[in-house]
């Protein structure tokens, strides 16, 4: 076809191939019927969801993986609103996406035509930014705005709402427009010296640093400077949830996660450090707990991209602004070895005296088959949750040793968002082995996915960790409502091992006993022809320690199970 | 500690559809009340000028304008001070006025530097411009007589001297 005779649906997906986008997730509706005829032929590949949230979740685990933009493509109306949960999962999270939606001919929007919804107004507090087409012409300057602002700085979903008269009409302009952003700074340029040099010389009074990597360090690739800086400092690094993977967890100075649900040892770290340097981390609430105790006597550091976060849940001594490869960089010749062996000493013996452990006797563990895999895996493959207790165990048994292979949703908590976002991350980056780490409840939601992952032959393993509970839930009432169960148990649910190989090319193994463990996993991993789930039936009522309750101080960590007589109080914290 | 004050905030925007929505709800979520606003092309065609006041503390304020600034479409976003800026308002007050008591409202009305800029038997509309203190000086004034309408701009401002507003 010339270009002269382009549809705006077909300038799109030139676009789109220019840019490099391999895959698109998406579902098709009368309002995006002429993006998915320019799709036919593309070397672009469409992955049909069975749910435009799945899609969303795909397009997230895939931008995850591989650190480019996912790219979503759904109808106008239920279609977008489906995307919703996925946009704001990515937005939480800072992972950058495309969201391109079908809108009704602009003729008729606002006059509640058939499958119109307010798209543009309705995400605008979920995006990082927003468009609704004006113009056939414009598709090309907007696309390329659109992956440039999700992509850089702190990243994040931009939505683009098509009206359908515009996909449809003769496009007659550029396809390499300049880009016109005058308002968008993405907080990339150099760091101020000043700043880094006033952090090294806190640094170097630090007797008990703790270097607090997270997400951000990440997305900016600084994994192999906060090393060199980790191991020239002597500095022990624990990291928040979405950090993990930025740090080997089996290296020496390594305390695995904080928080909530993070490790003793880490917890101990936090509460005793006289200096905590938080390299992109945005001192979450479930990591700082009860904000005016977080690290009262220490030194407070914050290196951020986005300064809005500076000042934001707690202050700091000292606020550096930029891109946390570029800060460690230019920190690392200014630094020397701190006197941290009395610090590591004690850390150590945090590490002896408070183990991750659990009873490997008794009912099948969710712990136990973690820690299995764990080893199993030696942090050689994806490791993609759900959210509840499996996430939370997932996090502290499975140690992440390299970036980009730990993929959980931590912001917006998003039941349903691990199989497909497996499934985005496995075609991402399909050299690795990727398990999905799901709960009855959470897979649930988006198992309809199991269909596409069987037509596209994505060999992702699927652990279920089936206890028969929303079982995150279930332990608060457990331990603040006096185990008042209410709307937390989920009879009612199928095989799900049996439900897999109803799907072509689906397998499915159950997991009953302990003694099973490594037989079950080592069958998942020979099976590559498709999805493969494993049903684990494991105990019902376990709960998951340390929990530093919700609002209370990290120093109120409970390390084990509080004996049955000793009740807890209602947390004053919100979730 | 957290005092509430009112702050004016000029923001530079470019001309996009969308734009006040997005710049309201930062104010909205955050749960605070936007108590003028005005928007007015700027000299450059593509941009708009937008004058926000709003009160309450610093802490959100700041947070606030934190956020405006991240937003693709403000190029500029600035919390200004009194004491280097020019904040003015203008308002228009209906008066029901007979020709009794004509010349005592005018009497206050050349006490503010305000002016009549329509006059019948029956009322009268005054115009005053200054800042919103000596607005709400004169307004209080003319409510011995019957206001029946009272129309504010809200605030605009700009930096003085060599400052960017
Ligand atoms: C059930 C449940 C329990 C949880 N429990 C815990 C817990 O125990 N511990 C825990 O840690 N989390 C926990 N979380 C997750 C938590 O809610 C947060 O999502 C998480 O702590 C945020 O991690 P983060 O700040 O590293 O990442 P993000 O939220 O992604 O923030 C990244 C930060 O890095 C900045 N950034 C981005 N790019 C760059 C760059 N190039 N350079 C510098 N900075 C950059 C961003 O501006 C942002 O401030 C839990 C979540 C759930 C659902
Ligand atoms: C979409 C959504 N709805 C509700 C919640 C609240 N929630 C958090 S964890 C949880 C229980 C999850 O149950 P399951 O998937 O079985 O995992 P488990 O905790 O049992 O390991 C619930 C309901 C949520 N995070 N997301
Ligand atoms: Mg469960």
């Amino acid at each position: 076809m010339s270009e002269a005779k382009m549809t705006g649906g077909e300038a799109l997906v030139r676009c789109l191939e220019n840019a490099g986008v391999q895959y698109i997730f998406g579902l098709p509706g009368g309002a995006a019927l002429p993006m998915f005829d320019a799709l036919v032929g593309s070397k672009i590949k469409l992955i049909l969801a069975r749910h435009e949230q799945g899609a969303a979740h795909m397009a997230d685990g895939y931008a995850r993986a591989t650190g480019k933009p996912g790219v979503v493509l759904a109808t106008s109306g239920p279609g977008a609103t489906n995307t919703i949960t996925g946009i704001l999962t990515a937005h939480m999270d800072s992972v950058p996406m495309v969201v391109l939606t079908g809108q009704t001919i602009s003729s008729m929007i606002g006059k509640d035509a058939f499958q119109e919804a307010d798209v543009f107004g309705t995400t605008m507090p979920l995006v990082k930014h927003s468009y609704l087409i004006k113009s056939t012409n414009e598709i090309p300057r907007v696309l390329r705005e659109a992956f440039y602002i999700a992509s850089t700085g702190r990243p994040g979903p931009v939505l683009i709402d098509i009206p359908k008269d515009y996909s449809s009409g003769l496009f007659t302009g550029d396809l390499y427009p300049e880009m016109d952003l005058p308002g968008y700074n993405p907080g990339t340029g150099e760091p101020d010296e000043n700043v880094v040099m006033q952090i090294a010389s806190a640094l170097s009074k630090s007797r008990r640093p703790l270097i607090l990597a997270g997400h951000g360090a990440l997305l900016a690739d600084a994994n192999e400077v906060l090393l060199a800086l980790a191991e020239k400092l002597k500095a022990p690094v624990t990291t928040t949830l979405l950090g993990k993977g930025v740090f080997p967890e089996s290296h020496p100075l390594a305390l695995g996660m904080l928080g909530m649900h993070g490790t003793a040892y880490a917890n101990k770290a936090v509460v005793e450090c006289d200096l905590i340097l938080s390299v992109g981390s945005r001192y979450d609430d479930r990591i700082i707990g009860k904000a005016s105790m977080f690290c009262r006597n220490a030194v407070r550091i914050h290196i951020d991209i986005d300064a809005a976060e500076f000042g934001r849940m707690i202050k700091c001594d000292y606020y550096c602004k930029g891109d946390a490869r570029k800060v460690l960089d230019m920190l690392l010749p200014q630094v020397g070895e701190l006197k941290t062996e009395e610090w590591l000493q004690t850390l150590d013996g945090y590490k002896e005296r408070y183990p991750l452990n659990y009873k490997k006797r008794g009912g099948l563990k969710m712990q136990h088959i973690l820690d299995v895999l764990s080893e199993m895996t030696k942090g050689q493959a994806i490791i993609v949750t759900d959210v509840g207790q499996h996430q939370m165990w997932a996090a502290q048994f499975c140690k992440t040793e390299h970036p980009h292979t730990w993929l959980s949703s931590g912001g917006a908590g998003t039941m349903g968002y691990g199989f497909p976002a497996a499934v985005g991350a496995y075609l991402g980056n399909p050299k690795r082995q990727v398990w999905a780490v799901v709960g009855d409840g959470g897979f649930q939601m988006t198992m309809c996915e199991l269909a596409t992952a069987c037509v596209n032959k994505v060999p992702v393993k699927v652990l279920v960790l089936n206890n028969r509970y929303l079982g995150m839930v279930r332990q608060w009432q457990t331990l603040f409502y006096d185990d008042r169960k209410s709307g937390v148990d989920l009879d009612g649910s199928p095989d799900f091992a049996k439900l897999a190989e109803s799907f072509p090319g689906g397998k499915g193994l159950t997991l009953k006993r302990a003694a099973d463990i490594r037989k079950v996993l080592q069958k998942a991993m020979d099976y590559n022809e498709g999805p493969c789930v494993i049903d684990a039936l494991v105990e019902k009522t376990d709960n998951l320690f340390p929990m530093i309750p919700p609002g209370a101080a990290v120093e109120d960590m409970i390390i084990e199970e509080p004996r049955a007589n000793h009740k807890l109080e209602k947390p004053t914290g919100s979730t | 500690m957290n005092t509430i004050k009112m702050h004016t905030i000029s923001v530079y925007v470019a001309n996009r559809p969308g734009v006040l929505a997005r710049i309201a709800q930062v104010f909205a979520r955050r749960g605070f009340n936007i108590d003028s606003l005005v928007v007015s092309p700027s000299i450059d065609g593509r941009y708009s000028r937008m004058t926000i006041a709003s009160q309450g503390s610093a802490e959100g304020l700041e947070q606030i304008i934190l956020q405006l600034g991240k937003l693709v479409d403000v190029m500029r976003c600035v919390d200004h001070a009194t004491d280097v800026a020019v904040i003015r308002e203008m308002a228009l007050v209906k008066l029901r006025v007979d020709t009794e008591q004509r010349t005592e409202a005018l009497q206050i009305c050349e006490h503010f530097a305000a002016k009549t800029v329509d006059l019948t038997e029956k009322s009268m509309i005054v115009m005053i411009t200054g800042n919103s203190e000596k607005l709400d000086a004169c307004i209080n004034m003319l409510r011995k007589f019957e206001v029946v309408e009272l129309v504010r701009t809200g605030k605009v401002v700009m930096a003085r001297g060599d400052e960017e507003t």
